[in-house]
């Protein structure tokens, strides 16, 4: 097992930059998750640390050592694909036997390590099967069983479960999770999946065009957005965002937002008025007959325990979340109220999160990319 | 072996149409079939049978046709086979009877070594390039990668007759005229346009992850292509090699002028096979039988492959 040290890191396909200085570490034995949109630089973040392709510009760590332009065989890291890529010509044994085999191990010592990760993944009987018969989830621990025989130094994921159905999905999430947790293997995992993201990672790193937006533990990206971009991504509805126009000072807790005065978590710097941009996840807006935002619901949507209302304001659509009884017809005219302080607020020219009393214990709001 | 009923039919037809698609069938198959079956019956007819007329379906088997193939043969007067010793084996007996002296051994076996040699070399040759190439084509960014591969297949585009004379005169100058090597390599100089494209397409559709895969699982870019794409290959080589053997296997022209008398293949000699009196049409029949025979050898043992190749691989799961 070992530390993966990324600085730096840059990659250009022909003009177009699909990875931009990104610099992080993926902890020893942690599982760190790299979750973005499709074509955010993710998936080449990962292939470069896997030695799939070169990095234009930049360093990669591992262990310690430095392995930027070493081939991806001298590595030792294994890969799992999205697509499992089990070679068809083989079955299942010589598939997870296949990396012992370029060691040049003896054929006893790789029966016994193919049949030890055979019953770490519960796919001792399949053994013998030919691969093209297999169910999605039982291809998925032969991909994994062909990467954990061969205990590398690190794993890469790239969008194992993207291939599976929703609710097998969730099946072979905690399955990873559980294997993560008895094999304390580092793990580089990549998805578009924030629910993935948020149940499988230690650290999550948020990228978007090629740049890593926020890097911290599920909950402080939840909570703590460090961009809009972020705070638009995660959650499910995700972040209300309000734009309006004031300035800030550190010794008052509160903004305007046209005729309404909201608290906020103190702010840690000053700001000239400029257009800002509020933002708060929908469980911690209530609806308020005296609020003095004012608003008209424009939709409600019933999910059994709860309804998301979604409700039209001067300064953008917000959704709310409330319980399920609370009776909300399209067309009231409400009031908003927000939890003060789990408020976030937004430069809206940069994007980027101010400092307020809410980030004072997170460690990501500076720049994630140096 | 059991016949095991397919779960479903590709097509729900009426039991008449299915007969009537029978019939065109076994209509068409013994359309095809049927100038072969006459050039095989022709190599068992005696020379009178053979330009008989009304043609003969029923005849009395003989064996002449491939004793004259065999053999150079000479005519001589009554008096002097009496007065030769016995025929010792039955093929001189045959020749006897006709009152034919065997001379020697014809150059046949000489032609066929050649066919075969030239054939089969060739299209080693050109599937073991076309192979490596294609795969370089399909798996590397190489320059111009668009135009060097529009290159290779507009060598096809011209009648390969109509740069005979440059090349006979370049085989002259390089000592390549009338060598079977000179031969093995302007077939597979033909062909490898040919495998190139083909194998491009296969190459294509087998996923870059096999390979990935096989590299981070410790093999160099070498080892992956043999263990993982080669064996996935295997559809398009099979159907490329037959392609390629057929080619150069049935290939003319170029032999008749590049070659005399050392390298020549069966194509150019068959037409030359002359008995007493004009065609010796049942020796032409038995060269043109066994020559047939190892290109139908070669698709039999790789009909499997072939079936699956000419698809495309789009039956591909």
């Amino acid at each position: 097992m070992a530390e993966i040290r990324v600085e730096r890191l840059h990659k250009e396909f022909q003009g177009f930059v699909a990875v931009q200085n990104s610099s992080f570490v993926v902890e020893d034995r942690s599982f760190f998750v790299m979750l973005g949109p499709s074509g955010c630089g993710k998936t080449t973040t990962l292939r470069m640390i896997a030695g799939l392709e070169l990095p234009t510009d930049g360093r990669i760590l591992l262990d310690g050592k430095d392995v930027t332009f070493k081939r991806a065989s001298g590595r030792d890291i294994a890969f799992v694909f999205q697509l499992f890529a089990l070679y068809p010509h083989m079955n299942v044994r010589r598939n997870i036997a296949f990396p012992l085999v370029s060691m040049g191990m003896k054929r006893a010592e790789v029966k016994t390590r193919v049949e030890e990760a055979a019953r770490i993944l519960r796919i001792t009987d399949l053994l013998d099967r030919p691969v093209s018969g297999l169910s999605g989830g039982d291809r998925q621990r032969v991909a994994l069983g062909r990467a954990i025989v061969r205990r590398p130094m690190a794993f890469m994921m790239d969008e194992p479960l993207g291939a599976l159905d929703s609710e097998l999905r969730d099946v072979m999430c905690g399955e990873l999770r559980g294997l993560h947790d008895r094999l304390k293997a580092t793990t580089v995992y990549v998805t578009h999946d924030q629910t993935e993201a948020m149940s499988l990672g230690d650290k999550i790193a948020v990228m978007s065009h090629g740049v890593i937006e926020q890097l911290g533990t599920p909950r402080e990206v939840y909570d703590r957005p460090a961009s809009v971009f972020v705070a638009d991504f995660i959650g499910s509805p995700p972040m209300n965002l309000l734009t309006f126009n004031d300035s800030l000072e550190p010794g008052r807790g509160s903004v305007r937002v046209g005729q309404a005065e909201i608290g906020i978590p103190a702010p840690r710097e000053a700001l000239t008025k400029r257009d800002l941009i509020l933002g708060v996840r929908p469980e911690h807006v209530r609806l308020s007959d005296g609020a003095r935002l004012r608003g008209e619901v424009f939709g409600t949507e019933y999910l059994g325990t709860t309804q998301i209302v979604t409700i039209t304001t001067a300064h953008g659509m917000a959704k709310a979340r409330l319980a399920a009884n609370l009776k909300v017809s399209i067309g009231d005219a409400v009031g908003l109220e927000f939890r003060p302080d789990r408020i976030s607020l937004f430069d809206a020219g940069t994007g980027q999160a101010i400092r307020t009393a809410l980030y004072d214990h997170a460690q990501a709001v500076e720049h994630a990319h140096v | 072996m059991s016949v095991v009923p397919s779960p479903r039919p590709f097509s729900e037809s009426s039991p008449l149409t299915r007969r009537i698609a029978a019939v065109v069938v076994v209509f068409y198959a013994v359309f095809t079939i049927l100038p072969l079956a006459w050039i095989g019956a022709t190599a068992f007819k005696s020379q009178a049978d053979a330009i008989a007329y009304p043609p003969k379906v029923f005849f009395t088997p003989t064996l002449e046709g491939f004793v004259d193939l065999f053999t150079v043969q000479t005519h001589q007067s009554r008096d002097f086979i009496a007065k030769l010793p016995p025929p010792q084996t039955w093929y001189e007996k045959i020749a006897r009877d006709r009152d034919m002296v065997i001379a020697g051994p014809s150059r046949v076996v000489e032609r066929f070594l050649n066919s075969l040699i030239i054939g089969f070399g060739s299209t080693i040759l050109a599937t073991f390039l076309g192979t490596l190439a294609a795969y370089g084509f399909s798996r590397f960014r190489v320059p111009l990668a668009d135009d060097l591969l529009f290159f290779i297949l507009s060598t096809r585009m011209m009648p390969p007759i109509a740069v005979a004379v440059p090349i006979y005169m370049m085989y002259r100058w390089l000592g390549l005229y009338d060598t079977r090597i000179g031969m093995i390599l302007l077939y597979t100089a033909v062909n490898v346009s040919l495998a190139v494209w083909l194998l491009k397409g296969f190459i294509d559709e087998i996923p870059r992850e096999y390979e990935e895969a096989a590299l981070v699982d410790g093999y160099t870019r070498l080892q992956a292509f043999r263990k993982v794409v080669l064996p996935q290959a295997v559809t398009g080589i099979a159907a490329t090699a037959i392609f390629c053997l057929i080619f150069s296997w049935n290939e003319y022209a170029f032999n008749l002028l590049l070659t005399s008398s050392d390298a020549q293949t069966m194509p150019p000699f068959i037409p030359f096979i002359i008995g007493e009196g004009g065609q010796n049409w049942p020796a032409v029949a038995a060269a043109t039988t066994l020559f047939l025979l190892p290109i139908v050898i070669f698709t039999i043992a790789l009909r499997k492959h072939l079936l699956r190749g000419i698809t495309f691989g789009a039956v591909r799961k």
